[in-house]
């Protein structure tokens, strides 16, 4: 269960708009300062940790970088949207950021109005209207991984990868 | 019910004797491609095992050769696991440069009714090939390359057949247009072509319409394999595979006819792709600073030999920077050989190495503040290019020529020559 504060989006929100290209390849944490400042400049200094990101149809679209990082690195709680790109979907079930897909999700809310998300039956409340949606359900592996911090925590446990030096954790600070 | 290519091949790589829409499958991963992006300390992280290094390729593409110590020093990290798990398949910069996508046909590493992964979004050009090939992230790159496998959600199948022919000068992106203009986004479903004009459709054009499939926002693309494809992967791969046709009673969620003659020149408004096509006509007129013809959409023989063609003889217009990019340095020496590079530049174009470039606004033709492009690339989005204050229209590589030389967007008409259906 998650609980915050509704930010509006509209219809297709790219992942230039989420991650611009000049800052794709610097540290989680750098990138976190250019999200969407295209399109809403200033947000990520009004915004708080654990705010709802609501969005209208093929939130994600575009490039295979790890937006949902840079959402991640801004403690973004969910992202909620009418329809979400496959490639962004899988990037959060990848990096650990809690993103659903539910229809009709953009109408569900106001600005500022209060979102409550169960992920056990996909529930999507309005809290201030008392409204509520069924998302799209997501098979238990995926949302599991998605609640685990994504593929990498995964494969250091497995022994596959190495775990971060602590040199490395510092200069990737928000990242995993 | 019977299954599509899609489903068919699902089934196939995750052992099943049928999939159906809303499947969970974890599938066996045939080939993975890594380019340069993956290999930034953002993305990468050491192996200590790969599963099947026979089964990786690895191409340096997005920026080369590097433009600043960052990107040298990812590429340093890359040729490094290329050496150290004996990576056959490599494209350093050099002779076999390219960029993934366009090296992945030319070489047939896509191999019909195989699944192929890559961490670049437009992987999905695989599927001109009959390749289940989608771009994924950079960590599942990373798990496939660990474990030889993936996961994929099975989604609803949209089938387009195509009958006609395009005119000479309208191309396989003003069809992309088209289709994104009538039939706007196509998220969590698949893309499947076929049908009689395939039969003149090329294998360039082809890859184009698989390109662009992302950004209709499908989630695989992939074409109906033909005879013409079946000789092109054959020329150039010695490896056994198995095509994959949709069964006679196969489901889709939607079966559209399109007929390409009566195609015709558009142009997709800056900020997006999706219903944001007009016709040239309606922004004729609107003035550029810089045109581009490149890109895994774009940087193909036949967009260099149209955007030659509309050039030859004449002269880009002053105050317009035209940036052509092939898409493989093969690509290049066949254009130089027959003369269309020297056509290219005495008009003034420029010709860079081939790379993903100005595409991704990552060096070789970034845009400053405020200024126009009309790009024949993959996205138009703000920011994409360079400036978010830049505006980019995207079109046809002879819409993008044809505005380079008068320094205004123009259809490409005027400068075309030959008949109606004078090349494929």
């Amino acid at each position: 269960m998650l609980k915050g504060k509704v930010w509006i989006f509209g219809d297709d929100i790219n992942t230039d708009l989420i991650l611009p290209t000049p800052y794709i390849y610097m540290p989680a944490r750098e990138q976190a300062r250019h999200v969407f400042e295209a399109n809403r400049p200033g947000w990520i200094n009004e915004m708080n940790a654990g705010d709802v990101i609501v969005a209208g149809r093929n939130f994600g679209m575009g490039s295979s970088r790890p937006a949902p990082l840079a959402l991640k690195a801004l403690s973004v709680g969910c992202v909620l949207a009418d329809s979400v790109n496959a490639l962004f979907f899988r990037n959060c079930v990848s990096f650990g950021l809690l993103a659903l897909e539910c229809p009709g999700v953009s109408q569900l809310f106001g600005e500022g109005e209060l979102a409550q998300v169960s992920f056990d039956d996909f529930t999507v409340a309005n809290c201030s209207s008392g409204k509520s949606l069924k998302a799209v359900p997501v098979p238990e592996s995926l949302i599991s991984m998605m609640q685990r911090g994504g593929i990498m925590p995964l494969l250091e446990s497995e022994g596959f990868i190495a775990p971060r030096t602590a040199a490395e954790e510092l200069q990737q600070s928000a990242q995993q | 019910m019977g299954m599509n290519i899609v489903e068919k091949i699902m089934a196939r790589a995750s052992g099943s004797a049928r999939v159906k829409p809303g499947d969970l499958v974890v599938v066996g991963v045939d080939t993975i491609v890594l380019y340069d992006g993956n290999f930034f300390p953002a993305y990468w992280r050491e192996l200590n095992s790969v599963k099947n290094p026979e089964s990786v390729v690895v191409v340096f593409d997005h920026r080369v050769p590097a433009p600043d110590r960052t990107c040298a020093k990812a590429h340093d990290v890359g040729r490094k696991f290329v050496e150290k798990f004996g990576i056959k398949r490599f494209h350093d910069v050099g002779r076999d440069q390219g960029i993934s996508h366009v090296i992945v046909a030319q070489q047939g590493y896509a191999l019909p009714g195989s699944v192929l992964v890559c961490s670049d979004s437009h992987t999905g050009s695989g599927g001109a090939f009959n390749c289940a090939a989608r771009g994924t992230g950079g960590p599942d790159i990373i798990y496939a390359l660990a474990k030889g496998e993936t996961w994929f959600r099975v989604v609803e199948t949209v089938r387009y057949d195509l009958t006609g022919r395009l005119q000479h000068g309208v191309s396989a992106k003003d069809l992309f247009l088209h289709i994104a203009s009538r039939y706007r986004d196509h998220s969590n479903q698949n893309v499947e072509f076929g049908g009689p004009a395939l039969a003149d459709l090329s294998i360039d054009a082809r890859r184009t319409l698989a390109t662009m499939g992302t950004e209709l926002n499908a989630d695989f693309t992939i074409f109906e394999p033909d005879q013409i494809m079946l000789d092109y992967v054959r020329e150039r791969s010695q490896n056994p595979f198995e095509a994959q046709y949709p069964d006679a009673d196969a489901e889709y969620a939607d079966r559209r006819t399109i007929d390409l003659d009566a195609m015709e020149p558009l142009v997709a408004l800056p900020g997006k792709v999706i219903g944001n096509a007009v016709g040239v006509s309606e922004v004729k007129g609107e003035r550029i600073h810089q045109a581009f013809v490149g890109s895994c959409a774009n940087g193909n023989f036949d967009d260099l030999a149209i955007a030659a063609e509309v050039l030859k003889g004449q002269r880009v217009a002053a105050g317009v920077r035209f940036i052509v990019t092939p898409g493989s340095q093969a690509i290049y020496r066949r254009a130089l050989k027959e003369g269309l590079i020297e056509t290219l530049m005495d008009a003034g174009a420029v010709v860079t190495n081939a790379t993903c470039g100005a595409c991704q606004g990552g060096h070789m033709g970034v845009l400053g503040p405020n200024e126009t492009c009309i790009t024949a690339s993959t996205r138009n989005f703000s920011g994409r290019m360079g400036d978010p204050s830049a505006r980019i229209f995207m079109a046809s590589p002879a819409t993008v020529a044809a505005s380079a030389l008068t320094g205004v967007v123009t259809h490409p008409g005027e400068f075309l020559r030959g008949g109606r259906h004078a090349q494929g």
